[in-house]
């Protein structure tokens, strides 16, 4: 299946089928007409205004709302105590935890939410917040994970029951004995340090929700930005007891996501709460402050990885222990079965004897969330643990990177392989991606000129000592070679609060033959309008513009899990996939009534319904959505209409796999890193669109560079986050980026119905191993072997010296 | 969205206007210029005006030009049109350096001089470029006007000379024909505030040199200048070793303090880095012709 084949050409020029088209929806984002959720006003709406902690860790000894009651335009203010009385202070998480709605007893990370304000203006909401007079008992704050679980460590979770620690759980997997084995008879063992930060997703939109409570019919529609909006009705039902038939949550046009916007937060639930007390609609949109301090992080893993090799190259086994920083409430959003997500795909890309991982999470005084992030749940953290050992190990036995990779790599006759932790890789041809990607990059050549770098810089003085000499920079290449698990996932594996991850889907064809196909994924900025219209095109042959794609509704869509963790085409893409096969099946017989045939006599052509052998007596299918409509006699059993429900369990996930080349230049009298070339070779299947395809690659690429140069969520010892701003959480812009060198090759998934898989965190995943790989190999006269990401000017002038920084914690 | 607090508004339509609309009302009363300073902090409420004076109709303060021995700049030249200005592009390229990494065009676009120098953030690029030209600040109160040295403008961080109900007019440059400038400065990525900075001007005679002056940001160095290291560099050769040893001074005579751009002793291997950086490009660039 090759994305280059020549499709028919609708009248208004898109491909019936699989190819590049511009996006449908981009006809209103570009004209600045696009609906979200603050551009939604309704009829007597007020506006809620979150007061939010100043401490880590504090006792909340009283809160007087008084002042603030009595200011003019404010009509309520709700309290912990309040809620409590409501049973709403606190909700569910996604991973079986609680998390304070409103704090009651204390607060457990600065900036959680401690009282709401709802004011006729946005203006006197926030101004009302000034008016509320907390007093708190500050308490010594968790701030270090490493510390987290120390003898006399403040216990922050002593709501729960008998808490007595900061422990979540212990995980594990692969086999610990077998890796032990291995690990004791290999020639080469090599450990390494190292912490992927805690980052955030930063959507451009902030989140936000408008909640309804109609007191006449008791129905709550909320608009909320939701990547997942049937799960949210469900948790709505859950936490506030309200009544599933009557809620409707709505998700508008969303300003990106990247899994911030799969949970639940507490103004969501605040939102509802004071539509419910003030009988009017109520709209709370978090500030950009808001979203980086208290809205779902990711990351934030302290890992400890160990490789054991053979002296000629030979990866015998990966040992990995991870600490990771859940925050203040367990609140991270990934499949139960699963506390660290699908964090044990670390084995990655390569042939391998045994593996074996222990995660242990821990609560420290940090908001809570984790896993969102464009990360298919903690593959991201797994890419870079594995990626990083390759290398480490490449300096230890003095090979190059790319040829140790090319001598591990997992075969193509290998596929479908089990691996050492127990994931089924659906399909791959590794070798041959690495040879493309490092083809495209002119491999041999680079290492060439970074050799001649080199001795410039030895030439004119450089040395460890004198690092800047004669003003010459080095070059570094960074290779990273990367698979994933995405499309969550086959039911009996993989659940969201008891809800499996099977996706419903719906098409109806109209008379006419326009169609419309109902989703249970939400697009954040994704195209699905345009890729899910294609999938159609490319199964029944109807235009790509005579198929509108419906989703973000709760009553007018199917149930299923929404979007993140690239599931959407893996997941509702096989069920668009499948329901217009259906669809097309039931076409078949529409057609063999109308040409008075059986349907074994027909065969399908794109578009048509023709009998064998004699092409003039066809149907085409818009012939036969209007005869389905009409008063053609069916056979029995058959009923009218052309339209078709499905619901898509995935028999397996989907393994999109790259391999990454990174180009650096670094000057290391300042420190400062430029990205000079990228080239990335993605493996995602047949592309259905490839230009949106590149699209996902491009940002995540960039977001790549974001990861590993710039972006962290840093704390000050007393728990003060000190990343609060885009001043201070710095994002990757243009000038960051070079033009991206993309490559793709073509390896379907076996099991998905269009060999797809999914693409959209590919990039993020793949990238940042590859540009740290190629900053640290530009420090390889240094003797450096590792620094922790952002390798910021500051932090590549202290790796030269022999003294990276720890990025969590700045003093 | 980010709420300021509440705040009255005036719009001037004349500099006399705007000094007797902060007379009339007082010490909370602020003047906004391009507001890039001024309104995130008022946003994050850290700044609190009860009264806004703006002053982005006074087309009167936006110019650059000679005047006699001096160009003179008005406060409420823009960013943009610093970057664009030819005048300054042929006397002191130190402007168009230090413009190009200066924030983003959104800002240069807004940002004014005047603003920049008042607001004296200790990163302030065009603070260390004022400073290392030796200019003077014009102000206007309804007592008249005073000129004061850019580099006694400062008293602190974010603290100037400037009296409540003053304005800064005009900022003047002194010409110095032959001379060359030049700004280096390394940020965390481009459009972020300097980690350190470094902007000098020099002029030479007979391969010497003649005059120089050095400017650094974001470093602590008091009125953003390195008086040590110019003292250290006047008389001697244009040479590479002249330029370490007055890197070496203003290395010296700085005062960074550690934080999340990097630590204390990174800063001050930037500002020798940099300074060296920046003479040479100057001295090349007084070579090649000068301004
Ligand atoms: C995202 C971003 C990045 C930035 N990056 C940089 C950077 O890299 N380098 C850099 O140097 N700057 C940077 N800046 C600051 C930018 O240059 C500001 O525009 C400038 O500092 C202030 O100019 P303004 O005209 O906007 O002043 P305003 O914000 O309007 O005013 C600043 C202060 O000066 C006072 N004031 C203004 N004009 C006068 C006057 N004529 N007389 C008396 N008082 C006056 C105001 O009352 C206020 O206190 C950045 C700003 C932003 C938003």
């Amino acid at each position: 299946m090759s994305t280059t084949a020549e499709v028919p050409v609708s009248p208004a020029g898109n491909p019936i089928g699989f190819g590049r088209m511009l996006r449908k929806e981009d006809q209103r984002f570009l004209r600045g007409q696009g609906n979200y959720l603050d551009d939604i006003k309704l009829p007597g709406m007020l506006h809620g205004a979150i007061l939010r902690s100043p401490f880590a860790h504090a006792r909340i000894v009283s809160i007087d709302t008084s002042a603030a009651e009595a200011h003019p335009k404010v009509k309520a203010v709700i309290t912990g105590k309040i809620l409590e009385g409501l049973k709403l202070a606190w909700m569910p998480t996604l991973s079986h935890d609680v998390q304070a709605v409103l704090a009651t007893d204390k607060v457990r990370f600065q900036g959680q939410e401690v009282a709401f304000v709802v004011a006729e203006d946005r203006y006197s909401a926030r101004d009302a917040l000034e008016l509320i007079q907390v007093e708190y008992d500050p308490l010594p704050p968790v701030v270090d994970a490493r510390r987290a679980l120390e003898e006399g460590a403040p216990v922050i979770r002593d709501d729960i029951e008998g808490k007595k620690d900061n422990h979540i759980f212990d995980w594990e997997a692969g086999d610990r004995e077998a890796t032990d084995r291995v690990f004791a008879g290999a020639d080469v063992v090599v450990a390494q340090d190292m912490l992927y930060p805690r980052v955030h997703p930063a959507p451009m939109e902030t989140c936000g929700s408008i909640a309804h409570m109609d007191r006449v019919t008791g129905q709550l529609t909320a608009w909320s930005t939701t990547q997942a909006p049937h799960a949210h009705r469900t948790l709505y039902a859950l936490v506030a007891g309200l009544p599933e038939h009557k809620v409707r949550i709505i998700s508008p046009d969303i300003g990106g996501g990247f899994g911030n916007k799969v949970g639940i937060y507490p103004g969501y639930v605040l939102a509802v709460v004071g539509s419910i007390v003030t009988g009017r609609p109520v709209k709370w949109v978090e500030d950009r402050s808001e979203n980086l301090t208290s809205t779902s992080f990711a990351r934030d893993y302290h890992m400890h990885g160990e490789i054991a090799a053979s002296r000629d190259g030979k990866i015998l086994g990966l040992r990995v222990k991870v600490l990771a920083d859940h925050g203040a409430f367990n609140g991270t959003a990934q499949p139960t079965k699963f506390p660290a997500g699908f964090f044990h795909i670390f084995p990655g890309s390569y042939d391998l004897e045994a593996a074996h991982c222990q995660v242990t999470g821990v609560y420290t005084n940090k908001a809570p969330g984790g896993v969102a992030y464009a990360c298919s749940f903690r593959v991201t953290e797994a890419v870079y643990l594995v990626e990083r050992m390759v290398d480490v190990l490449a300096d230890e036995l003095g090979m190059d990177p790319a040829e140790l990779r090319r001598r591990n790599l997992l075969r193509p006759e290998q596929f479908p392989y089990t691996n050492k932790t127990g994931w089924v890789y659906d399909s791959g041809n590794y070798a041959h991606t690495l040879e493309v990607a490092l083809e495209k990059a002119g491999y041999s050549e680079l290492r060439r000129r970074q050799e001649e770098g080199r001795a410039r810089w030895r030439a004119a003085g450089g040395s460890p000592e004198n690092p800047g000499a004669g003003g010459q920079h080095l070059m570094g290449i960074g290779i990273s070679f990367f698979t994933e698990g995405v499309g969550a996932g086959p039911k009996k594996h993989m659940d969201i609060l008891g809800l499996g991850m099977a996706d419903g889907c719906e098409l109806r064809v109209h008379p006419t033959g326009k169609a419309q196909l109902r989703l249970s994924v939400q697009t954040q900025g994704q195209g699905h309008e345009t890729t899910f219209a294609q999938i159609v095109a490319h199964e029944l042959g109807i235009p790509p513009e005579d198929v509108e794609v419906i989703h973000g509704d709760t009553d007018n869509t199917p149930f299923g899990l929404g979007t993140y963790g690239s599931r959407s085409t893996p997941v509702s893409g096989a069920a668009a996939a499948v329901v217009s096969r259906k669809v097309r099946d039931k076409a078949r017989i529409i057609a063999a009534a109308a040409l008075e045939c059986s349907p074994d006599d027909l065969e399908w052509e794109l578009g048509r319904w023709q009998v064998k052998g004699d092409p003039d007596k066809v149907k085409t299918i818009q012939e036969i959505a209007m005869l389905s409509h009409g008063t053609l006699e069916l056979p029995e059993g058959v009923e009218g209409h052309l339209d078709a429900s499905v619901v898509y369990d995935p028999p397996n996930l989907t393994y999109p796999y790259g391999a990454y080349i990174c180009v650096v230049d670094v000057d290391p009298a300042t420190g400062r890193v430029q990205v000079e070339r990228f080239i990335a070779v993605d493996d995602c299947g047949p592309r259905i669109n490839p230009m949106i395809v590149e699209g996902q690659v491009h940002g995540g690429l960039a977001d790549g560079v974001g990861m590993a140069l710039m972006e962290a969520i840093q704390f000050d010892s007393s728990g003060n986050c000190v990343s609060g701003s885009l001043m201070d959480y710095l994002l990757p812009t243009s000038l960051d980026c070079p033009s991206w060198e993309l490559g793709e090759t073509v390896t379907p998934s076996p099991h998905h119905p269009l060999g797809a898989k999914g693409v959209g965190e590919s990039a993020t995943v793949g990238s940042p191993p590859a540009v740290v790989n190629a900053v640290i190999d530009a420090l390889e006269p240094f003797g450096v072997r590792h620094a922790d990401m952002p390798l910021t000017p500051a932090q590549v002038w202290l790796a030269i010296r022999g003294r990276p920084l720890r990025t969590d914690i700045v003093e | 969205m980010q709420v300021p607090a509440p705040f009255d508004y005036d719009r001037a339509s004349s500099v006399e206007e705007a000094v007797a609309l902060l007379e009339r009302h007082g010490a909370e009363a602020r003047p906004i210029a391009g507001g890039h300073s001024l309104l995130p902090m008022m946003k994050l409420r850290l700044a609190r005006p009860e009264r806004l004076v703006d002053l982005n109709d006074l087309t009167e303060l936006s110019y650059v030009r000679t005047e006699g021995e001096w160009i003179a700049v008005g406060a409420m030249t823009r960013h943009a049109q610093l970057a664009a200005s030819d005048l300054l592009a042929r006397h002191y390229p130190i402007f168009q350096d230090a413009e190009r990494v200066i924030a983003d065009p959104v800002v240069r676009n807004r940002g004014t001089v005047g603003g920049s120098l008042c607001q004296g953030d200790p990163a302030e690029d065009l603070c260390a470029v004022v400073a290392a030209l030796g200019g003077q600040v014009v102000l206007r109160s309804s007592g008249g006007e005073r000129v004061v040295a850019a580099r006694d403008f400062y008293l602190g961080p974010y603290e100037t000379v400037v009296a409540p109900a003053e304005l800064v007019t005009e900022v003047r440059i002194p010409i110095r024909p032959g001379s060359g400038s030049a700004y280096e400065k390394v940020e965390r990525r481009p459009g972020d505030w300097a980690i350190a900075a470094v902007g000098c001007f020099v002029t030479l005679a007979q391969g010497s040199v003649a005059d120089c002056g050095i400017g650094l940001a974001a470093v602590g160095a008091n009125g953003y200048c390195a008086p040590q290291a110019e003292a250290q560099l006047r008389g001697q050769p244009a040479t590479e070793e002249s330029f370490r040893a007055a890197a070496e001074a203003a290395a010296a005579g700085c005062r960074p303090q550690s934080d999340q751009r990097g630590p204390e002793d990174y800063k001050r291997d930037l500002v020798r880095e940099l300074t060296r950086r920046a003479l040479r490009r100057a001295a090349a660039r007084a070579m090649a012709g000068g301004a």
